[in-house]
């Protein structure tokens, strides 16, 4: 059984009439030019917050974690809208993810462990 | 036709999605832990310099500001051009490819002249252990940067030819995959290396 067909059965990706599995990654439109504009107009204000925090002189861990916040948004948007995971095939996330997991359990075990520091 | 037979997606596959831009994603996962090891790297090191310069001593923020919001506006002409072409408007693809790349080609010009700078006030790939995770991490960065540049004119030139249409939008989507990575490695960079410095 290929994992296609498998997720038929399971029902995880729709059919088409010819039983067909559908890509899913299209099967939800992707925004039009005007929202991907709007989108990149809240990247650029909070890129703007961003500078602005880094010099408003703010406690060194209220920094580290108002930039972490702003920056892991707009991470988000891009991903998410711009890279299209929010619309397309689950596969694909899982794909990336388990990437961004492993990335992310390497950083913190590094950065806890040898004694690297954010705040 | 179908959107997804429009977008040139095979369906025919084990999983039910095209492999290519499967491919791409599993590409974009390893690259996570190749940025996520560069940067963990810095992280570990940049305080442990024994001899200047420091990062207080070379960076520029408002100068890297500019260069991040000019790679975050490449993001945006980037997904314009797909849109473009997934509508069918060649010319509207060939206007936003163009525009990414010379946003791309800024960025890199801007981090030359950030490293020439550098190495003006001191600061080499051998100065100190902050020169060299800092010059290894945004060094590869800047060739990954050079090498979207480079499949963006390639796309744009075989545009130009009129080979990308509507059904071949695909290409246009795994390049902006790709462009896009390296736009979200800078957002991680941008915080990470420049905003948040040791307290």
């Amino acid at each position: 059984m290929t994992l296609a067909e498998y997720r038929k059965r399971e029902g995880i990706e729709p059919v088409d009439g010819a039983g067909h599995a559908v890509d899913s990654a299209h099967a939800e439109k992707h925004p039009g030019a005007l929202e991907y504009v709007q989108i990149g107009s809240i990247l650029a204000i909070v890129t703007a917050i961003e500078v602005a925090i880094y010099y408003v002189g703010l406690s060194h861990t209220a920094l580290v974690l108002a930039l972490i916040v702003l920056s892991a948004f707009k991470f988000s948007l891009v991903v998410l809208w711009f890279m299209h995971l929010k619309f397309d095939d689950r596969l694909f996330s899982t794909m990336f993810l388990i990437g961004f997991l492993l990335a992310l359990v390497i950083f913190t075990v590094a950065t806890s462990t040898i004694g690297g520091k954010l705040v | 036709m179908s959107y997804a037979a429009a977008a040139g997606h095979s369906l025919e596959t084990s999983t039910g999605v095209d492999n290519r831009k499967l491919l791409m994603w599993l590409f974009l996962g390893s690259e996570c832990l190749f940025f996520g090891s560069l940067i963990a790297a810095y992280l570990l090191y940049r305080d442990r310099s024994t001899v200047g310069p420091y990062p207080e001593d070379v960076f520029d923020i408002p100068f890297t500001s500019v260069s991040a919001f000019i790679l975050l506006m490449s993001s945006v002409s980037m997904v314009l051009a797909l849109a473009a072409i997934q509508k069918g408007d060649r010319r509207g693809l060939n206007v936003w490819l163009f525009t990414t790349a010379i946003l791309g080609v800024l960025f890199i010009s801007g981090q030359a002249f950030e490293f020439t700078e550098f190495y003006r006030e001191g600061l080499t790939l051998e100065t100190n252990l902050f020169g060299t995770t800092f010059f290894v991490l945004t060094g590869f960065h800047g060739a990954h940067v050079t090498v979207g540049v480079l499949i963006l004119l390639s796309i744009f030139a075989t545009s130009l030819q009129g080979k990308i249409t509507q059904e071949k939008s695909l290409y246009v989507e795994l390049a902006g995959l790709y462009w896009h990575f390296v736009d979200i490695v800078w957002i991680v960079i941008f915080t990470l290396v420049y905003l948040i410095q040791p307290s």
